[in-house]
């Protein structure tokens, strides 16, 4: 993989409002994902060359977070929580049927959260980041089906907009 | 009398539903005036006669005055940072993110007026990374706000220049925690740095740094506009103002509510403007009063009475308002359950830093798995305790004692501590009646 021209240009923006380059990682990070679904050893390559530390660096620091998948996902990630408030609110549930009907589905990432803040409208979760709350198991295999339909539009992996 | 909100940094949101993020919405609704009435200002008088005598405190969670924090800031020693905590994180937390989706130029317009106060001229917002739509909406209000003048070169001709650069994280609850989060602004691990020195003589690139709150910095222009003495009359003792809390759980109601601090909780869980009581007539049991890091408080007419104080309800209960996220639990809710889950969290949030809490996190959870799930065993309340004294020595008596870095490994015990003190006879009889089949678990 490599930065596009348009991303190139945008990572070059970026690394300049900081008055550190190594500051930009964690923004690059998140347009390589942006732009490839995932986050590749060779993004994390040229992340490094583009702010000047080493790519163990670079790795270092993105492994910490987990937001950068650094295997590849599917084209949607969606986002289940089960902290204290949706756990009484029906959360796991949640996370059991979506992780159980989309078990073989190679395009949906069904991921147990943390807290999303979003605990007012619990039980809730993201779909690339985008949130959808008030729900139950069905409703939320419905969120995810109009994702895969094309009903509803999807941000990028990291929440972006294509 | 029946508590309402008192809307201050949740009224325009709430009145211009329909663009209250807008510039327009923002100008429509008196925003950027009490920009303009600060840069009018001596910047040095600020802080200690208008943000001091409001008596306002960090809405983050540790209650720390914010104007004292700005005076910690060495006069001559420049470049210096203001950098704003969105990285709202903390469990039933949802203020930061309403805040920043629906009123991010109130937002803008607070760093504008800090940063004039403390003599900054570059800013940094660390966002929580999942927030897709609020940096959306942010860095739309920053190129908006520069294009109107109220951010960049020479701020309403005033001579003030100032850039605010929105930094997004990447999912780690740690980052909230203002030395981590200096770290991970810098490209690093997010992990919490060792005080002295505190980020006020060596922050952000090793330069005198401001950490202020989204919450806090919204508050700002208000403040400015009532002026500090008449926000500093709200409130009750040293928790002035007003507060947004975050009502979650067995509520009728949940939702983030602006009130007056000094209404209790049984104010804020059971009024018909706000949280609206317990559904289907059922009880409190118990509730987590100021984030999952505070210890919890129970459905008892004392506890229920309490008022909503800062220093208040630590002195006399050794809970926190902390965030200001009231979780509430009925009847019918397994404490253990909700501990376990707590730990849970902790366990995967911790740095891996200091050991006691690297380590006794994993523990903590695991004990109080097998308790949660029909395999505890009589002495595991004892076992938590003996784990919790290694991470928090005394474990019970709250402010706890730090063996870590940071606060987040004594966070971790205040769950045990508190099924010890409200549930000790529930515990021990659950796990007397053990399961005779082994739990599976599926990570």
């Amino acid at each position: 993989m490599n930065f596009n021209a348009t991303n190139l240009a945008r990572a070059h923006e970026i690394v300049a409002q900081y008055p550190h380059a190594k500051s930009a990682i964690l923004p690059l990070a998140h347009l390589a994902q942006d732009q490839d679904g995932w986050l590749s050893p060779e993004a994390m390559r040229e992340i490094a060359e583009i702010v000047g530390v080493t790519p163990a660096e670079v790795l270092g620091t993105c492994s910490f977070y987990t937001m950068f998948k650094r295997t590849p996902c599917g084209k949607y990630l969606v986002s289940v929580c089960t902290n204290v408030t949706c756990l009484v609110l029906g959360g796991p549930e949640i996370l059991e049927h979506l992780q159980d009907r989309y078990a073989t589905d190679p395009d949906v990432t069904v991921e147990e959260v943390e807290c999303l803040a979003a605990c007012g409208n619990a039980p809730s979760m993201q779909v690339n980041y985008e949130y959808h709350e008030h729900l139950n198991p069905d409703l939320a295999a419905a969120v995810v089906d109009d994702y895969k339909s094309g009903t509803l539009s999807a941000r990028t992996i990291s929440g972006g907009r294509a | 009398m029946t508590a309402t909100e008192t809307r201050l940094v949740t009224a325009r949101l709430r009145e211009r539903p329909q663009d209250s993020w807008t510039m327009e919405g923002f100008l429509a609704s008196g925003g950027y005036t009490a920009l303009r009435q600060a840069l009018g200002m001596d910047a040095a008088t600020i802080g200690p006669e208008v943000v001091g005598p409001s008596g306002l405190r960090g809405r983050g969670g540790a209650g720390f005055p914010a104007a004292t924090k700005w005076s910690f800031l060495p006069p001559d020693s420049f470049p210096r940072y203001l950098v704003v905590n969105g990285d709202e994180g903390e469990p039933s937390t949802f203020k930061d993110r309403m805040l920043v989706e629906l009123d991010p130029h109130q937002l803008i317009e607070g760093i504008a007026i800090a940063s004039y106060a403390i003599g900054c001229n570059q800013a940094f917002v660390y966002l929580r990374g999942e927030f897709a739509l609020g940096y959306e909406r942010l860095t739309q209000a920053i190129k908006d706000a520069h294009a109107g003048g109220f951010l960049g070169r020479d701020i309403q001709g005033s001579g003030f220049d100032l850039e605010i650069v929105v930094h997004r994280g990447a999912g780690a609850y740690i980052c909230g925690e203002e030395t981590a989060l200096l770290e991970s602004l810098e490209g690093e691990r997010g992990m919490p740095r060792i005080r002295p020195p505190f980020p006020a003589i060596a922050g952000l690139y090793a330069k005198p740094t401001v950490v202020n709150n989204v919450e806090t910095l919204s508050t700002l222009p208000h403040i400015l506009q009532m002026g500090g003495a008449k926000y500093g009359e709200l409130g009750v003792n040293k928790s002035t103002g007003t507060r947004i809390f975050s009502l979650s759980g067995h509520v009728k109601r949940p939702g983030n509510y602006e009130v007056e601090l000094g209404i209790t909780f049984r104010d804020l869980i059971e009024s018909p403007e706000l949280g609206g009581g317990v559904p289907d007539g059922r009880k409190v049991k118990f509730f987590i009063p100021g984030g999952a890091s505070s210890q919890w408080l129970t459905g008892s007419d004392e506890h229920l009475d309490a008022p909503l104080d800062m220093d208040f309800v630590q002195q006399t209960y050794s809970v926190m308002l902390g965030s200001g996220a009231v979780m509430v639990y009925d009847e019918t809710t397994n404490p253990v359950l909700v501990a376990w889950r707590l730990a849970k969290f902790f366990a995967h949030e911790s740095c891996g830093k200091c050991t006691p809490c690297r380590e006794g996190a994993g523990w903590v959870e695991k004990v109080l798995y097998r308790m949660s799930h029909g395999q505890g065993r009589p002495n595991d309340l004892d076992l938590l305790f003996d784990v919790g004294n290694s991470i928090s020595p005394g474990v019970v008596n709250a402010p706890f004692t730090q063996t870590t870095i940071c606060p987040l490994g004594p966070s971790v015990v205040s769950s045990v501590a508190s099924l010890h003190r409200y549930f000790r006879d529930e515990v021990v009889e659950m796990c007397s009646n053990r399961s005779p089949s082994i739990p599976v678990r599926a990570s």
